[in-house]
């Protein structure tokens, strides 16, 4: 059995990591309110502008000639997988929970023969993917720079995108987040964003006659790449909130968890010190009787 | 009855601006200023670098836009920009910076008419703004 210093020891080491993980908990805490709201006021930009883009791609008659962002290239060999996640750890399954998701669909181009490209955002991504998937990756983007989740970033990632696209160095483009459902639930998701995918097919005779100027295909080939930014950015910010929300659930557990801890150790603690203290008078008792 | 309607302006951050009093706002569309009163017709079209003038019954505002998208539909005003300065509290800074950069991408060679046409057009309403 550990000796009382020991006990002690470990007590105290154990309760300075309490400290430490309800210090980050409440960090996480405030962070995840200001990324909630910012997520929030995001969503209004990207539902507008999702809504302008169906409603213009069901007004284009001839899809032949429809701009590849929207159509797609017609094949459908090459993916690109863009997996965002965070630049620091201890934040729960939080991470972890995009890459499976990510790899059970790599696995799932492997064995459809198709080929892949992976472009990670966020270190910790890049770190668990590098093991497995480091030919794969053709592009390691962190910011780790910028404290906020910013247009900018996004803009610069979508650029990147869609230069490689117009090079014919992918087919489809998918991007992979977790979406903020609530503090203690986020959800991976996997979101193509090339070709665009019309979720609801509106029918046609319900669609608003709009007046286009210039004409629907310019505009839509100016909009097309704003849409993916804009995409990129919703996912960027919502996974700004899932982080914090993760990382404020994974060390409010290990908070409760080293408390239980402390109190079980304490309890050994205690116990092993009364043993010594009965064993000493036991010694000195049956010591006197001995005389 | 009224003349007003409503106007939204979003960026991707926040929403920028909502205003249920709206009674003209002129907008610096692609192919040029366009006038939007109650009862228009759905439009959807783009932004040049610009002016957007606000006309309410609080008085005029003007805001300073790069670029974005506006739809007008059902009597509602949306405006979709990434950038976009209320010409009140503009930084004077940023415009003399904004505007000094842009003079450098005009003298680049690889230009299409497209972006040229944008840039130049930039620099004029920078310009403008900068001598107000």
């Amino acid at each position: 059995m550990a000796s009382l210093d020991d006990l002690k020891k470990r007590i105290t080491s154990v309760k300075s990591t309490q400290k430490i993980t309800k210090a980050m908990k409440m960090v996480a805490a405030a962070k995840l309110k200001r990324a909630q709201e910012n997520a929030e006021k995001g969503r209004p930009y990207s539902e507008k502008m999702n809504n302008i883009i169906l409603n213009l791609s069901n007004g284009i008659s001839d899809t032949e000639n429809a701009p590849k962002l929207l159509a797609g290239t017609g094949q459908d060999k090459v993916h690109l997988c863009v997996v965002l996640t965070s630049d620091r750890g201890l934040c729960g399954g939080f991470n972890s929970n995009i890459i499976k998701k990510a790899k059970a669909y790599f696995s799932k181009m492997v064995s459809e023969g198709k080929n892949f490209k992976i472009i990670t955002v966020g270190s910790k991504g890049d770190d668990q993917l590098k093991r497995q998937y480091n030919d794969k990756i053709v592009e390691r983007i962190s910011f780790k720079d910028s404290k906020n989740v910013n247009f900018f970033d996004a803009e610069k990632v979508s650029k990147m995108i869609i230069e490689s696209f117009q090079k014919n160095e992918f087919d489809v483009c998918t991007i992979f987040y977790n979406k903020f459902k609530n503090v203690i639930t986020q959800i991976p998701q996997a979101q193509q964003i090339i070709p665009l995918k019309s979720s609801d097919t509106k029918k046609k005779d319900e669609r608003d006659n709009y007046e286009f100027e210039p004409e629907e295909d310019e505009i839509l080939g100016n909009l097309l790449p704003k849409n993916i930014s804009t995409q990129i950015f919703k996912a960027m910010l919502e996974n700004s909130a899932s982080e914090q929300g993760s990382r404020m659930s994974a060390m409010d557990n290990a908070t409760r968890n080293a408390g239980e801890m402390v109190d079980k150790l304490t309890i050994q603690y205690n116990r092993s010190r009364q043993a010594a203290i009965t064993k000493e008078l036991i010694e000195i008792i049956s010591g006197a009787e001995s005389l | 009855m009224s003349e007003e309607f409503n106007l939204e302006i979003v960026n991707p951050e926040k929403s920028f601006l909502n205003k249920e009093d709206v009674s003209e706002v002129v907008v610096p569309a692609f192919e040029g200023e366009m006038g939007i009163l109650k009862d228009h017709i759905s439009i959807i079209s783009f932004l040049k670098p610009g002016i957007l003038k606000v006309f309410s019954k609080s008085g005029e505002d003007k805001y300073y836009v790069e670029d974005g998208i506006i739809e007008f539909k059902e009597n509602t005003l949306s405006v979709l920009t990434s950038s976009i300065f209320s010409l009140d509290k503009i930084d004077k800074n940023y415009i003399s910076q904004s505007l000094s950069e842009t003079e450098k991408l005009l003298g680049k060679d690889d230009l299409d008419d497209q972006s040229r046409f944008l840039i130049s057009q930039k620099i004029d309403v920078l310009k403008s703004i900068n001598s107000n």
